[in-house]
């Protein structure tokens, strides 16, 4: 087990040091002129001004040094300064890390629940009206791409209902969980929901393809010939086989989580990483961008090797080594 | 119902040459032709798909005859006295966008956009996926565990956060968005024609080819390749609806097509913008619409092949 641990841990390292190579080379593609951007057009006519603020950015240093001293920075942790407004790139990301926290564990939560849930009845009863209904919520869930979700639950939950004067549900915004929890929840609901319905479908598909073939085994009849309850049988005896294969999908799924965060905080105004994101690529704000993606990329691999141990802990018969 | 119709087919073994009286022999490949055939569902979704195709290909021709151009901004007609959209009429068949372009001519070029971007951008991820997939599975531990990484690698990238980021630095173009969805497409591809190849390369054929001195190229070609053609079919029809979303989020997000060239990504974001669409359902509903229609279409044509290949498999869909 610690063997595994350890192996998995440095391999994960391995990944992220990569990634990192990898990220750091985007940006020296298409170097853009960070001077300029930051001094404006009519500064940025002085030459001398110019070679200053590059000297002291470091950026006429060789690549590998600057890729250097990045690396030097990172393990003091400091992630730098933003280009666009000189904020410490910590301060920017530990604000917009509860937004995105809270949408992606919420609709996480949402998704995985109700996915396996609609998908262990339909397999239960199968060929009824309800497993039909399941089945027909799955495929159209699956072809409604984030966007166009979050646009429509907007202009029916949000503006048709704001019209005839119900303000249930508000058009967007965030509000800390500290501050407000009922309008935390609120403010959140139709986000959760925009960002699970997709991968929810994928959840039913495979919960109910994963019972229909446990079902069929024989330790569920023997189950079943010692008398337990139908419920227990489902849930106790069955799910538990065929969770195996559901926590290998979500394992996968967490790298699109990010990207899914991204599409529903710009269509619902979530100041989170994605949106962060995306102002800070627009702006070329590079250390705000590689600190997002490296920070990305950790989350992910640290989910594969939490992944690889609930696979252990549900099938006794994988063994991490 | 799923089992009704497949009981109408005995499991007639594919290899049955059909000596006894008139009974016709079929390969795999017919008998999947006939499942799908008789399938309902998917010769719907074909159809669907076809005059998608028929659209894209005769898009000028089209729109000259309703009589706008994609990018023309009607000033007469193309907007209400406050400068607002108008909605379908006998003008515009489908309404206007907020320049006062036609929304139906629009939706028409953006079928070319999303049909080539998604078809490319699907068949190259398969194609890439299927050699590294059969290169790690076929050529060895040494080879498997880098090309594994590799993949590992892919699949661990916040994959819109990348591709945002790349298109922004190289600046947004038809050919660089097709490369970037296929770029983080194949891994999940690879992955799986890895695992096939792995159980097919133990077979007794493999053994066989081999011990009459084919070299592994020869295997690869001659043996493995034509076991994955019914999945790697199954992953185009079901890759490319997903590169269709890829293409229009990417463009939803400002970093695919070039306005004003319209594609239905684009065209939803300027419907999104100062939360236009509220005023003017039909700029969200139409746009919406045929981007969820292809992708069902695709999506239920993909698990019908995928049916008729292989009747064993768990239908989705299930009549």
């Amino acid at each position: 087990m610690l063997r595994f641990l350890i192996r998995r841990v440095l391999t994960g390292l391995l990944v992220i040091w990569l990634i990192s190579i990898v990220v750091f080379a985007i940006f020296f593609i298409a170097p853009p002129n960070v001077a300029y951007l930051l001094l404006g057009k009519f500064q940025a006519s002085d030459q001398q001004l110019v070679a200053q603020v590059t000297h002291q950015l470091g950026l006429d240093q060789p690549i590998p040094v600057q890729y250097w001293n990045f690396l030097v920075r990172l393990v003091h942790g400091n992630l730098g300064y933003s280009y666009y407004n000189g904020e410490p790139v910590t301060t920017l990301i530990g604000r917009a890390l509860p937004v995105t926290a809270s949408l992606a564990v919420g609709a996480a939560i949402i998704w995985v629940i109700s996915g396996v849930l609609i998908g262990v009845m339909s397999a239960t009863h199968p060929r009824s009206i309800r497993d039909r209904l399941a089945t027909l919520f799955a495929l159209t869930g699956l072809s409604f791409p984030t966007f166009v979700l979050g646009l429509i639950l907007l202009y029916f939950l949000f503006y048709k209902l704001h019209i005839a004067g119900l303000d249930w549900f508000p058009g967007g915004g965030y509000v800390p969980l500290t501050q407000d929890p009922w309008q935390w929840f609120l403010h959140l609901i139709l986000p959760w929901i925009t960002l699970a319905v997709a991968s929810m479908a994928v959840y039913v598909r495979l919960a109910r393809g994963q019972m229909l073939e446990v079902l069929g085994d024989d330790y569920i009849r023997t189950a079943r010939s010692k008398g337990l309850s139908e419920s227990r049988v489902t849930f106790r005896h069955a799910l538990r086989a065929a969770l195996v294969p559901i926590v290998t999908q979500f394992g996968i799924d967490v790298a699109t989580l990010l990207g899914g965060a991204i599409v529903t905080e710009q269509v619902f105004g979530l100041n989170g990483l994605g949106r962060l994101s995306v102002t800070s690529v627009v702006n070329q704000d590079e250390p705000v961008i590689i600190a997002i993606v490296l920070l990305a990329a950790v989350f992910v691999v640290c989910a594969n090797i939490v992944v690889d141990i609930l696979y252990a802990a549900l099938d006794p018969r994988v063994r991490l080594s | 119902m799923s089992v009704s119709e497949l009981s109408d087919q005995p499991a007639a073994p594919p290899a049955d040459d059909g000596s006894t009286g008139g009974v016709v022999g079929r390969s795999p490949w017919q008998l999947a032709w006939a499942r799908l055939r008789r399938d309902r569902v998917a010769l719907v979704c074909a159809a669907f798909i076809l005059f998608l195709v028929l659209v894209a290909v005769l898009a000028d021709p089209l729109s000259h005859w309703i009589g706008w151009s994609p990018i023309e901004q009607d000033r007469n007609t193309g907007t209400d006295a406050n400068g607002l959209p108008v909605g379908p009429g006998s003008i515009h068949w489908l309404g206007t966008d907020q320049l006062g372009r036609d929304i139906l001519v629009r939706l028409i070029y953006g079928t070319r956009v999303s049909l080539l971007v998604g078809v490319s951008a699907a068949v190259a991820a398969v194609l890439i996926g299927v050699i590294v997939g059969l290169c790690a599975g076929f050529l060895g531990p040494v080879v498997d565990s880098i090309l594994a990484r590799l993949m590992d690698v892919v699949l661990a990238f916040p994959f819109l956060l990348f591709a945002i980021a790349l298109v922004t630095v190289i600046g947004p173009s038809e050919p660089l968005e097709i490369a970037v969805i296929a770029f983080f497409s194949w891994a999940a591809v690879g992955r799986i024609v890895r695992g096939q190849t792995l159980a097919i390369r133990e077979r007794e054929y493999v053994e066989a080819a081999r011990s009459l001195g084919a070299g592994n190229l020869r295997i690869m070609v001659i043996d493995v390749l034509p076991n994955l053609i019914a999945p790697v079919l199954v992953y185009v029809t079901l890759l490319i609806p997903v590169s269709i979303v890829f293409e229009a989020t990417l463009s939803f997000l400002g970093v695919g097509i070039i306005p004003p060239t319209p594609s239905w990504g684009n065209m939803l974001d300027d419907a999104q913008q100062g939360a236009m669409y509220q005023v003017a359902w039909w700029f969200l509903a139409f746009p919406a619409a045929a981007l969820v229609l292809t992708t069902l279409a695709f999506n239920l044509l993909g698990d019908s092949i995928r049916d008729a290949l292989d009747p064993r498999t768990e239908r989705l869909f299930a009549k």
